[in-house]
């Protein structure tokens, strides 16, 4: 199997305190080299923190695996200059379509307004995306990537923590400031920290068959219940790229896994599938079962969890590495300002409640999913059906369907790094919300708000068609040096004279997403979230803000 | 708020009863519950109100 992808070997080296037999003290280490840990290693050395990455296998992820990635996530990967290939290599896509039988009862737009510079989704197989995020991370020229290196125990220190590690050459000791266990969903950093890891267990189980074949499918999300051909079950397809297709058969809990991964049972089922000529390849088969978990707090000590470690959700609604990379983004900048004196240790702790937060989210929506798809009681399934039933002709009925709400970024709603608003403000871009794209013009160049923001603060002063006032040019500039550095940008609805840091609002999405008006002051996180926002700047408010934003 | 309202509020009672066990004249256990899910259904949209919902779902399951 495995026509279209030849997984590289990573080579193993022994490390030098390996060899040596001297104890080193790093200031991160990771655990896993998964999309979740490549992302934090990555954003840990664009930020100038050498990284030690530790794996206990050589190669990226075998099999099919995660496919859908969601705008937040590449909008984090673009910051690090990682998305685009994936983007190119991806399928884009934004339609999902809802099948009942073989009428379409439903159908969702997942980007319904246009200027955004990342699209609302790409389906892309794990595999590209590890080996381009491994890519990446050896161009920092500061992420130490160990293969075949596996922690044996983990124990915490005052003032760092110390891991065993086996390698092909035996075992090792290895000093951390911090640990980032992004070990997945069977973590073992978990497990030897003695960590609840609680939820819910469902019982169904699903056959993923990836096929390659030249289909006239669109790139849309189709999604059936009760299908003619896979009666009684609900069957999911997902284009990927190379013409591989993603297909997911749900079999009941009944089902026999090592029966149903046989060649001769899969191939009849896709064949009813897709018809009987259709020419196909099978290039994966597996059966899963899925869980709703999560850790109570994703901090212990100086050790994180990021991603699966730390949160396993149901695969319907695409939340498990597009909520994992947003836990690594939070974290990212935070650490770093920890380590550099700037915030205390309590801004840590921000991140397990910012992303506790957002788990919750997820897990809600994935749990409500997976009750919708997998019926847990006669009466549940009865009002399933009924629900499909009157989808086709009722309206009210479609918005009831439930294939999976898929991933959109959490609003920090209650963290306490919010300045509440003190002025009225309409929209979206509430303190804690992630900020949102615009087209905007920078010297002559056209380009996109996102890409000025993000890896430190920036402050974003609206000026409408007028100047930056002088003094306000001037105190932001003041500011902008201080304790928590920011850089800021002018917000202009036309073009002046070409100043570095004005930013041309080209047809006036940013004073609509923002809701605008001229003296409009937003600070924007490192991670692109909002912190606070005035309609007149105020240079005390932004000082205050800042240091309530990084736990001061 | 708007809250449910559990005085009468139909012109014949009878009428209505009379209605809804003609609706289910002729149908299995098993197609009568399909029937009554739907029914919940629509009604619950025509309400439209989270609270008086609640209050209805409450109010049904006491004593059950």
């Amino acid at each position: 199997m495995h026509s279209t992808y030849s997984y590289p070997k990573f080579a193993y080296t022994p490390s030098e305190e390996q060899r040596t037999g001297t104890v080193k003290r790093h200031p991160v280490v990771v655990v896993g080299a998964g999309p979740v840990g490549m992302t934090a290693a990555i954003d840990l050395a664009q930020k100038g923190v050498p990284v030690v990455v530790l794996d206990d296998d050589d190669t990226v992820s075998i099999g099919s695996r995660a496919v859908c990635y969601a705008k937040r996530a590449l909008e984090v990967w673009d910051r690090m200059g990682s998305a685009q290939k994936m983007i190119d290599k991806g399928v884009i896509w934004k339609i999902g379509k809802v099948f009942h039988g073989d009428s379409q009862v439903y159908q969702f737009d997942l980007l319904p307004e246009p200027d955004h510079k990342i699209p609302a989704f790409i389906n892309l197989q794990q595999y590209y995306l590890e080996e381009y995020l491994i890519t990446d991370a050896k161009k920092t020229e500061r992420v130490d990537l160990r293969w075949k290196s596996r922690v044996l125990s983990v124990k915490q220190q005052d003032d760092h923590v110390v891991l065993q590690v086996e390698t092909p050459d035996g075992v090792y000791a290895l000093e951390a400031d911090w640990v980032i266990a992004c070990d997945g969903a069977k973590s073992s950093i978990r497990k030897m920290l003695d960590l609840e890891f609680v939820g819910e267990v469902f019982q169904d189980r699903f056959l993923i068959a990836d096929v390659v074949m030249k289909a006239d499918f669109p790139a849309e999300r189709w999604f059936w219940f009760d299908p003619p051909f896979h009666q009684k079950q609900s069957t999911l397809l997902h284009m990927q790229a190379d013409n591989v297709w993603r297909i997911d058969f749900q079999l009941g809990w009944g089902a026999d896994p090592e029966e149903e991964k046989k060649p001769e049972r899969v191939i009849p089922r896709l064949k009813a599938m897709l018809g009987e000529d259709t020419e196909f390849e099978l290039e994966w088969v597996s059966v899963y079962t899925f869980q709703c978990r999560r850790l109570e707090n994703f901090r212990k000590g100086r050790v994180f969890f990021a991603g699966d470690s730390a949160h396993q959700v149901s695969p319907f609604g695409a939340r498990g590495a597009n909520s994992g990379v947003p836990d690594a983004d939070n974290l990212v900048w935070k650490l770093k300002l920890v380590m550099d004196g700037v915030a205390p240790d309590s801004l840590l702790d921000t991140y397990s409640d910012e992303r506790v937060a957002a788990a919750k989210e997820n897990l809600l929506n994935s749990t409500r999913s997976t009750d919708f798809i997998t019926p847990k009681s006669e009466v549940s399934r009865t009002f399933r059906d009924a629900v499909l039933n009157l989808a086709g002709e009722q309206p009210f009925a479609r918005s009831l369907v439930n294939s999976g709400r898929l991933s959109t970024p959490t609003t920090y709603v209650d963290s306490r790094l919010n300045t509440p608003d003190g002025d009225r403000f309409e929209g979206k871009m509430v303190p804690g919300a992630p900020a949102t794209d615009a087209p905007v013009e920078a010297q002559g160049q056209a380009g996109w708000l996102m890409d000025k923001l993000g890896g430190g603060f920036v402050a974003l002063y609206y000026a409408g068609g007028d100047a930056v006032p002088a003094e306000v040019a001037e105190r932001l500039d003041g500011l902008a040096k201080g304790a928590v550095p920011f850089a800021w940008h002018a917000v202009t609805s036309r073009r002046r004279e070409a100043l570095p840091n004005e930013l041309v609002d080209v047809n006036g999405r940013f004073e609509e997403r923002y809701d605008a008006t001229p003296g409009t002051l937003y600070l924007i996180r490192p991670d692109q979230h909002v912190a606070g926002r005035w309609r007149n700047f105020d240079a005390d408010k932004l000082a205050g803000a800042l240091n309530r934003a990084v736990g001061l | 708020m708007a809250t449910l309202v559990t005085e009468n509020r139909l012109a014949n009672p009878d009428d209505f009863y009379e209605a809804l066990i003609d609706t289910h004249r002729d149908l299995s256990a098993e197609q009568s519950n399909m029937v009554n899910a739907k029914l919940v259904l629509l009604l619950a949209n025509h309400i439209g109100d989270m609270e008086v919902l609640k209050e209805a779902l409450r109010i049904a399951r006491k004593g059950v």
